[in-house]
């Protein structure tokens, strides 16, 4: 089973590796990239703790071929804001305590980032929905939605400062 | 889970995309979004030889209105169906099924040439292609075909598509006037392949009598399942309650489930009972806006 060399961007640097057709890219960015944020969770895209950025897009990370990735522009949980701060849902997350045992988080974050992208300012339900894909069973997902709430206004904010 | 080995071909192009099947013969599968063949191939219920990637192929993926046709290439995104204004505003059929096909971030990659393609019965395009009368255009090593919906499904995971062949566009009627449908499925739990759905297409004339009617079923059938004879109760007359209560019935009676892990074949029939008769009368409730 031939190699195959892909090149993606990883959180804005250029990787180039050589990859097995079946190597999934969570393992890829797990294990050839020591890159631990991204979790495996049910392995089957139920829960979402794989979530990652593909092109700007949530994706499964779990249900993705890595060789599929070449070209690609991938954001993970470690490339959403500068070493030492916080990215407003980050932020958000932990003022509103957005989390327990925190496996979930960086899936949830991730997709976070998609449905706050394509939807500014969601509703509640919309929020609820937009997390449907994504398992937490620690927090009961009222505070993930109230975190998601407080990143949404603080994002607008930083969006109207930057105007 | 780690699929069983397999060789990986990316094609830009349907051309290259053909040849390379014609090449590795019937051991190759073609994967578009990946969402129902990948997860098949992790669990080792399939163990293709080799998979044609034909997710980078360009211009396959638009939503447009031409001539008397709505079409959707097959590389259009189930997220890319959610937010189409065109289908927002005239096929808010498709809106109902997309909200309800698995997640947001699964919708992200899975698209609706796949989703049928898959010729899965338990997925919810098939049951809306049945509804809206659907025409199917591939192309493969013999040119380029063009299958109405009814002769598409042929059984469990086996469509008309034979090997060589890529689901190219779906072709629909374009919106008449005193048009609607409606889509909707019963599931355990969001993102779930449903226990049992049901999308109803009708067209009406100006007198409020049904001139065609489109009824298809989800998941309670080994293959995607038109309620044949619901649709001719329907057709030619004013739709009543009573009307709907009887199609309601044959719904029931005529859909062929299973009882598994979603629930026992009667709570299904039961199900589908009531699916069908929200699901007509959400439908005419569109048509007559």
């Amino acid at each position: 089973m031939a190699k195959h060399t892909v090149t993606m961007t990883i959180n804005g640097e250029s990787v180039t590796a050589e990859v097995d057709s079946r190597l999934l890219l969570v393992h890829f960015i797990r294990e050839n990239l020591d890159m631990t944020g991204t979790h495996i969770g049910c392995d089957t895209s139920s829960c979402g703790a794989c979530t990652i950025l593909i092109d700007g897009k949530s994706v499964k990370s779990c249900t993705y071929l890595a060789v599929r990735a070449d070209g690609a522009n991938i954001t993970t949980i470690e490339g959403i804001a500068a070493d030492g701060t916080n990215h407003p849902l980050q932020q958000a997350f932990h003022d509103q305590h957005g989390l327990h045992c925190g496996f979930c988080t960086p899936g949830m974050i991730m997709r976070a980032i998609d449905l706050l992208e394509t939807n500014p300012n969601p509703t509640e339900e919309e929020i609820r929905w937009g997390i449907s894909g994504n398992l937490c069973r620690c927090t009961g997902y009222n505070n993930i939605v109230k975190s998601v709430q407080q990143a949404a206004k603080e994002m607008a904010k930083e969006k109207e400062a930057t105007v | 889970m780690i699929p069983a080995n397999f060789n990986y071909h990316k094609a830009t192009s349907l051309k290259e995309a053909i040849a390379l099947a014609g090449e590795l013969g019937e051991e190759a599968k073609y994967m578009s979004g990946g969402h129902s063949l990948l997860p098949m191939m992790k669990l080792r219920f399939a163990t293709p030889e080799h998979i044609i990637d034909i997710s980078k192929i360009e211009g396959l993926s638009y939503i447009k209105e031409e001539g008397e046709f709505l079409k959707i290439g097959a590389l259009t995104t189930q997220t890319e169906i959610e937010h189409s204004p065109l289908l927002k505003e005239h096929y808010p059929i498709f809106g109902d099924a997309v909200w309800l096909t698995a997640d947001p971030s699964v919708r992200n990659c899975g698209t609706i040439g796949g989703n049928i393609a898959h010729g899965d019965a338990a997925n919810d395009q098939p049951a809306l292609m049945l509804a809206v009368r659907a025409t199917i255009i591939a192309e493969g090593p013999d040119g380029t075909k063009t299958i109405p919906i009814d002769e598409f499904f042929h059984g469990f995971y086996m469509t008309a598509l034979e090997p060589g062949d890529i689901l190219t566009e779906i072709q629909i009627p374009k919106a008449k006037k005193n048009s609607g449908g409606a889509y909707y499925k019963m599931e355990r739990k969001v993102g779930d392949y449903a226990t049992a759905g049901v999308a109803v297409h009708v067209e009406l004339d100006d007198d409020g009598v049904c001139q065609e009617i489109g009824i298809g079923l989800t998941n309670v059938s080994a293959v995607p399942m038109r309620l044949e004879r619901g649709e001719e109760v329907l057709r030619g007359k004013k739709i009543t309650d009573e009307l709907i209560a009887e199609v309601g019935q044959i719904a029931s009676e005529d859909c062929e489930p299973e009882s598994d892990l979603r629930g026992s074949e009667a709570y299904k029939r039961s199900i589908v009972n009531t699916i069908t008769k929200r699901m007509l009368n959400k439908a005419l409730e569109r048509a007559r806006q």
